[in-house]
């Protein structure tokens, strides 16, 4: 058979029965979108996660209170009520390689500067904090130790609360409140806006530990303390180091299990990305049942079509077609219906992506791997699914074909 | 060119067995129009399908052009069909939303002969200029006529300029004005030198043909040459039913 006139005969066919074309499409462009879209999601959380960890700086351990959960993860943690302000104090007075140790508080709360209100996240941190995160001022400056001790009514803003507070005039000086509590903006933060999560990052008002505790949140104990370490290779005997101590601290007898979590940034970011690549793998092994579910679609019609499509074959094949054209006719019309389904899914799989990540607010990552492989996979279901009626068709007899009605 | 010996034909349905063909040996010559007669069911079709190598006989041998096609394999006689045998059905067969052209065009993309894209348009716009259709190329089944669509079914089998041309009943479902001028595009194929072998049980029709095989049960019950009548003169005594029924009343 003539070579470039078989995909002209498959286009053809195609062509010709557009609304079939278009339903079976349509199975596999869902199945390719679904696909997409979820994968996309799955690794834009994924990345978040890491991102988020990643900027906790260098040399960085966690110390979240409550007993090691199962899995090994705690991130977030602060659920139970045993880590004090004074626990992180004795690890950076009482552990030599402890050069920084912060007892982190968050709530998330409005801000509000005259007539502008902004929902953000608020965080109590010691003023060594922007130390840990390799974090620098932009202009004003940080709180100090004395901020500290006092519980002044101070705080450090980042970018986002610049630009939405006071549409980016300078605001040192000014005065927000956050419920009713007259708070003194004393510096901004360097915009980290340029990483993957910058603009979220960048979202964050930070005040002195003690006014966040007493002032803010009413707790009095630390979500988090982050630790830094004096450098890489003192990392674990810190770690064992401050095990002690707390244990110690908290008068733990040897049976008793720790009631708390060290973790370094690394073992966070491990767990985080493992969660991460599990959710992903759960997403896409669902959008890829709603795809295999297409290619029976596909094969469906196709096996339909080849009844349908019976008389033609036979006149195909008593005009001089040959078994194997027909069956290349066939396995071309299903490999280019999946492209095309492929190509639409892809395209419509963008697109949800951008909108439920637009107006989800979360974030999303396109990976151009994953869109590779669902297109192959999407003409791979389409050659399998394909093959079948294909192969029937290609067997017929041209008389018995003909005589059909 | 064409010679069958001793050609049958059964088909099996469970226990039942029907001989359709039972002993068929005839020769054709290059050049020959002819015409095979007989009341239904007594295997016209049978040994058209067996010349036409789309069904193999159960037995004896089949020489197209010197080659025993009976023991060819089904590739092969796919190629066979293409190469050396026009066909044309009786319910024409074209393809449904394809324009003529394309339906034309269809044996040639099925070719062992290197074709160009060009070489396959031009031929088979050619063969429907044979068949008096050059003006509805563009034209799809639905908007054309039944003898139009007969006269593209006859491009079909003329594009790949077979040695035969097999037609089964060819104006079986056409009325007896337009079958006139199936046989008038017949006649002149004929003249030109294509060997034409038709089945038809319109003695009518069969009178256009230069030879006439009569068959019954399965069998060659008459083989006769005949002198054919001419076309022309069968379509300028045309009488239109105007005519014929003033002529009645008159
Ligand atoms: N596929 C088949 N299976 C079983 N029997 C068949 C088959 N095809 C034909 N026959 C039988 O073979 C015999 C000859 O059939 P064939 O179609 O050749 O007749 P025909 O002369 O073409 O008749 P008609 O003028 O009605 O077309 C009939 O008895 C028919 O029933
Ligand atoms: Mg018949």
């Amino acid at each position: 058979m003539k070579l470039s006139a078989v995909p002209y005969v498959a286009l053809k066919a195609l062509r010709r029965n557009r609304m079939r074309t278009l339903l079976t499409a349509l199975g596999i462009i869902i199945g390719v979108a679904a696909v997409i879209t979820m994968v996309g999601l799955g690794q834009g959380a994924g990345a978040e996660v890491r991102e988020q960890v990643n900027r906790l700086g260098q040399n960085v351990v966690l110390v979240f209170p409550g007993a090691r959960q199962l899995g090994g993860v705690s991130i977030g943690g602060g659920s139970a009520n045993t880590l004090t302000v004074d626990d992180a104090r004795a690890l950076r007075e009482e552990i030599p390689e402890v050069i920084a140790a912060s007892p982190e508080v968050r709530s998330q709360r409005v801000v509000v500067y005259g007539n502008q209100n902004w929902f953000t996240r608020i965080y109590g941190q010691s003023a060594d904090y922007l130390q840990i995160r390799q974090w620098g001022i932009e202009s004003g400056r940080m709180f100090d130790e004395g901020d500290v001790e006092n519980a002044a009514l101070v705080a450090v803003v980042g970018q986002t609360i610049v630009e939405e507070l006071f549409e980016g005039a300078d605001p040192i000086g000014e005065t927000v409140r956050v419920r009713g509590l007259p708070l003194e903006l004393i510096g901004i933060l360097e915009p980290k806006g340029m990483s993957l999560m910058g603009s979220v990052q960048d979202d964050i008002v930070l005040m002195p530990y003690t006014t966040g505790f007493q002032r803010i949140s009413g707790r009095s104990h630390a979500m988090v303390i982050n630790v830094q370490v004096f450098d890489e290779q003192s990392m674990e005997i810190a770690q064992l180091k401050i095990t002690d101590l707390l244990r110690e601290r908290h008068g733990l007898a040897p049976y008793q299990e720790n009631d708390f979590t060290v973790q370094t940034q690394e073992e966070v970011a491990a767990a985080a990305t493992e969660t991460s690549r599990i959710m992903t793998w759960l997403l896409a092994s669902i959008a890829g049942v709603s795809l295999f579910v297409g290619g029976i679609g596909i094969m469906n019609v196709m096996l339909v079509s080849v009844t349908e499509r019976t008389r033609e074959i036979g006149l195909r094949l008593a005009v001089g077609a040959r078994g194997p054209d027909v069956l290349l006719q066939f396995l071309i019309e299903s490999v280019v219906l999946c492209l095309l389904g492929g190509i639409g899914g892809i395209l419509l799989g963008l697109a949800a992506t951008e909108i439920i990540a637009s107006y989800a607010g979360w974030p999303a990552l396109f990976s151009t791997e994953a869109m590779i492989i669902v297109v192959s996979v999407s003409a791979a279901v389409g050659v399998f699914f394909g093959f079948y009626p294909a192969w029937k068709a290609s067997r017929l007899d041209p008389i018995e074909a003909l005589r059909r009605e | 060119m064409i010679s069958l010996k001793d050609i049958t034909k059964s088909y099996r349905s469970g226990s039942l067995s029907v001989d359709a063909l039972r002993g068929i040996t005839m020769e054709i010559e290059e050049g020959e129009f002819t015409t095979i007669m007989g009341s239904s069911g007594s295997g016209k079709s049978t040994l058209m399908n067996i010349l036409g190598c789309l069904d193999k006989p159960t037995e004896g041998s089949y020489l197209l052009n010197g080659e025993d096609v009976s023991k060819f394999k089904k590739e092969k006689l796919s190629q066979v069909r293409n190469r050396m045998i026009g066909f044309v059905f009786q319910n024409f067969h074209l393809l449904p939303r394809t324009t003529a052209l394309e339906n034309v065009e269809l044996p040639l993309l099925y070719t062992e002969e290197k074709l160009s894209w060009k070489e396959i348009h031009k031929r088979a716009g050619e063969a429907l200029d044979i068949v008096g259709l050059g003006d509805r190329k563009k034209h799809s089944p639905n908007e054309l006529s039944g003898g139009q669509m007969q006269r593209v079914a006859i491009a079909r089998a003329l594009v790949t300029r077979p040695s035969v041309l097999l037609a089964d009943e060819p104006t079986g479902n056409l009325d007896s004005r337009t079958s006139l001028e199936i046989m008038d595009i017949f006649q002149r194929l004929n003249r030109e030198g294509l060997t034409i072998l038709m089945v038809s049980h319109e003695p009518d029709i069969a009178r256009f043909s230069k030879r006439i095989t009569i068959l019954r049960d399965g069998l060659i019950i008459s083989d006769k040459p005949n002198t054919p009548r001419s076309s022309a003169d069968a379509i300028a005594q045309w009488k239109d039913e105007a005519e014929i029924m003033s002529e009645e009343t008159a």
